[in-house]
């Protein structure tokens, strides 16, 4: 039995950065129209009425870490952090909406420092204390659901709609499901063909030590190359083929776009992929698999039975990085006229305009962590399934 | 064993080094060479700053912001792994696993309206996500010192402080060295893709060709670039190799 700790320096520390940013730096910056450059609004002056809970939620986590740390305590202390990520929000929207009544209509509203800032530490302090609440996966993966369920909520019934970003969400909206959709299909057909070409390459490297001594050198240099290269040294050798044989050209093969974006993804997901097929099957042992040749098993029963289930966990752990390192790549594809969230991003990124930007970077990055998560609950699916025993 | 793959990496480094040289050297009186590829470009080689300059502040970029973050990244990786500092690692590595999955180009675009346009975003976002590497390598390479091994060296009467000189760096240092080495990759990639945001790299050569059709300028770029990358690489895989025979 563990006792309770008799204080938290992690929530001290984490609280007092939370108490630094919300002094000390800028909340929100209220620009009367797109163009110009906004003005500095403190949390303190955004205050009003019952929100002042909001500001005294700090406190009382800054001086829960001098108290001794009962599960009733820590239960609390993830209540009020994830009270606060959400609180946070509907706080800078209801200052918008405000804004926009008393101002004008195309004052613009932005997130200051002190907003990403307190955000992230109430969600670093949520997560730690899920820690010491010896929390399970699913209990874990139920508090981020829930969170993001009522931020889903509040973007949802329009309480966001004042802040700048979703003007500019707004003003995307039509084409904006597309420009995910695009995203995902280069993200989707790259891992495709990776999985195609990386699996049975896995395969035959642990069955033939040559095909391993060849691929690997060549994958090892091709992750190395920096990904805008690796699309500049398609470019030239996809135009020329494209010129000269006009089939391709019509099946949407060219130097820019899809094409180049997906071949250089595919590329650099086989390395991950490889390496983790190949390790998955090494880790399976001899004698497991001559168990199982004694039972009779045919060659590829024992490859279905015994090698695939014990190898999963450790080839999804490939597939893994690939997945995740595939989603923020296909946002530099945008460069080569590829499309995707990172046409967004490098549009506000050329104009100067930081709420495009963010409107470009958020969901990738919140796919990234989506694809992340899903693909960790896959391999402890898959770790179960290998030892149903253990 | 006959093939390129046997090579030893000596020989494949200098090979590399010697290629990328005579590239920065030589690319510039390759006009006629890429006129005759790209004939109906006017401006075939690339000429708005010297490659070789373009080199030096593509490494220079890329180098400040590893030493950054090897710094910091070690130091936070040893704080995190020790007495005090133990309770702090879960935390850290919460972090450090969401960090990594935020592209670092996002990285890079998130720090220009904080602090403008030029080479200070790309100083700080290659930096900060240059960090994440390190210190997941210097925790995973303290976590492979076995509790026996600290349970002989207090016995034999080290102090903590020199445990971990004689002790614990020694047999952290090959995974510490693969964080390093992934740091440094990332930031050069990163470097190329800063000039996006005004910083002048080897990157360069690309965003100007892609914006202007000019394809020969993104081969160039690409391919010093893309030796770059393979020459440091190749580097730290000789570094692994004489850590590894140490050990």
């Amino acid at each position: 039995m563990h006792l309770p700790q008799r204080w938290n320096p992690v929530l001290l520390v984490l609280a007092a950065l939370l108490l630094l940013a919300l002094a000390g730096l800028p909340f929100l910056r209220v620009a009367p129209n797109r163009l110009v450059s906004g003005q500095v609004v403190e949390f303190w002056d955004v205050l009003a009425g019952p929100t002042w809970l909001l500001a005294v939620s700090p406190f009382a986590l800054f001086f829960a870490g001098f108290a001794r740390q009962s599960r009733a305590l820590l239960a609390l202390v993830l209540a009020i952090s994830a009270v606060l990520v959400v609180g946070l929000l509907g706080l800078a929207a209801h200052h918008a909406q405000i804004t926009a009544q008393i101002e004008s209509s195309i004052a613009r509203v932005s997130f200051g420092a002190a907003f990403w800032s307190a955000a992230v530490l109430s969600a670093l302090i949520a997560s730690d204390t899920l820690q010491r609440l010896r929390a399970t996966p699913l209990q874990k993966a139920a508090t981020g659901i829930g969170v993001v369920l009522l931020v889903c909520v509040m973007l949802a019934s329009g309480w966001c709609d004042s802040l700048s970003i979703m003007k500019e969400y707004a003003n995307r909206a039509d084409g904006f499901a597309a420009v995910v959709a695009r995203h995902v299909q280069i993200v989707g057909l790259a891992m495709g063909f990776t999985l195609a070409i990386g699996l049975p390459l896995g395969w035959a490297a642990h069955a033939h030590a040559k095909v391993s001594s060849v691929a690997f050198p060549v994958l090892n240099v091709v992750q190395t190359i920096p990904s805008i290269a690796l699309f500049g040294l398609l470019m030239a050798p996809l135009a020329l083929l494209a010129a000269n044989w006009p089939a391709l050209g019509a099946a949407g093969i060219s130097g820019v776009g899809m094409a180049p974006a997906v071949i250089a993804l595919t590329l650099y997901g086989l390395l991950p992929v490889v390496r983790g097929t190949l390790a998955g099957l090494q880790q399976v042992s001899i004698a497991q698999m001559n168990a199982a040749r004694a039972l009779g098993l045919k060659p590829w029963q024992v490859l279905r039975h015994v090698g695939l289930p014990l190898a999963l966990p450790v080839v999804l752990g490939g597939v893994r990085t690939a997945a995740v390192a595939a989603v923020g790549l296909a946002a530099v594809t945008a460069l080569i006229g590829a499309g995707g969230l990172g046409s967004i991003m490098f549009e506000g990124l050329f104009s100067n305009a930081q709420d495009v930007v963010l409107l470009g970077v958020l969901p990738i990055v919140a796919m990234g962590v989506l694809v992340d998560a899903l693909f960790r609950a896959l391999i402890s699916l898959a770790v179960r399934q290998a030892r149903p025993h253990g | 064993m006959d093939d390129s793959a046997s090579m030893k990496t000596p020989h494949k480094l200098v090979a590399a080094s010697t290629l990328l040289a005579a590239l920065v050297l030589v690319l510039p009186y390759c006009g006629p060479l890429f006129a005759a590829l790209f004939p109906q470009l006017e401006r075939p080689v690339y000429t708005q700053e010297s490659f070789a300059w373009l080199l030096l502040q593509h490494s220079l970029l890329a180098g400040a912001s590893s030493l950054v973050a090897v710094v910091v990244g070690t130091v936070v990786g040893v704080a995190v792994t020790h007495r005090d500092g133990l309770q702090f690692k879960p935390v850290v590595q919460s972090v450090v696993a969401i960090g990594q999955a935020i592209p670092p180009v996002a990285v890079l675009a998130l720090a220009v309206p904080i602090v403008g346009f030029g080479e200070v975003p790309a100083l700080i976002a290659l930096g900060l996500y240059g960090l994440l590497p390190v210190v997941q390598g210097t925790i995973g390479g303290l976590q492979t010192v076995p509790a026996a091994q600290l349970c002989a060296a207090s016995a034999l009467g080290l102090s903590p402080r020199q445990t971990l000189a004689y002790v614990e760096i020694p047999m952290a240092l090959p995974v510490w060295l693969s964080g390093v080495r992934t740091s440094v990759i990332i930031n050069i990639s990163t470097a190329a893709i800063a000039s996006t945001v005004g910083a002048k790299t080897l990157g360069s050569p690309i965003i100007v060709g892609l914006s202007g059709f000019n394809t020969a300028y993104v081969l160039q770029g690409a391919v010093l670039v893309a030796l770059l990358a393979v020459v440091v690489d190749l580097a730290f895989e000789r570094l692994a190799e004489r850590v590894a025979l140490k050990a």
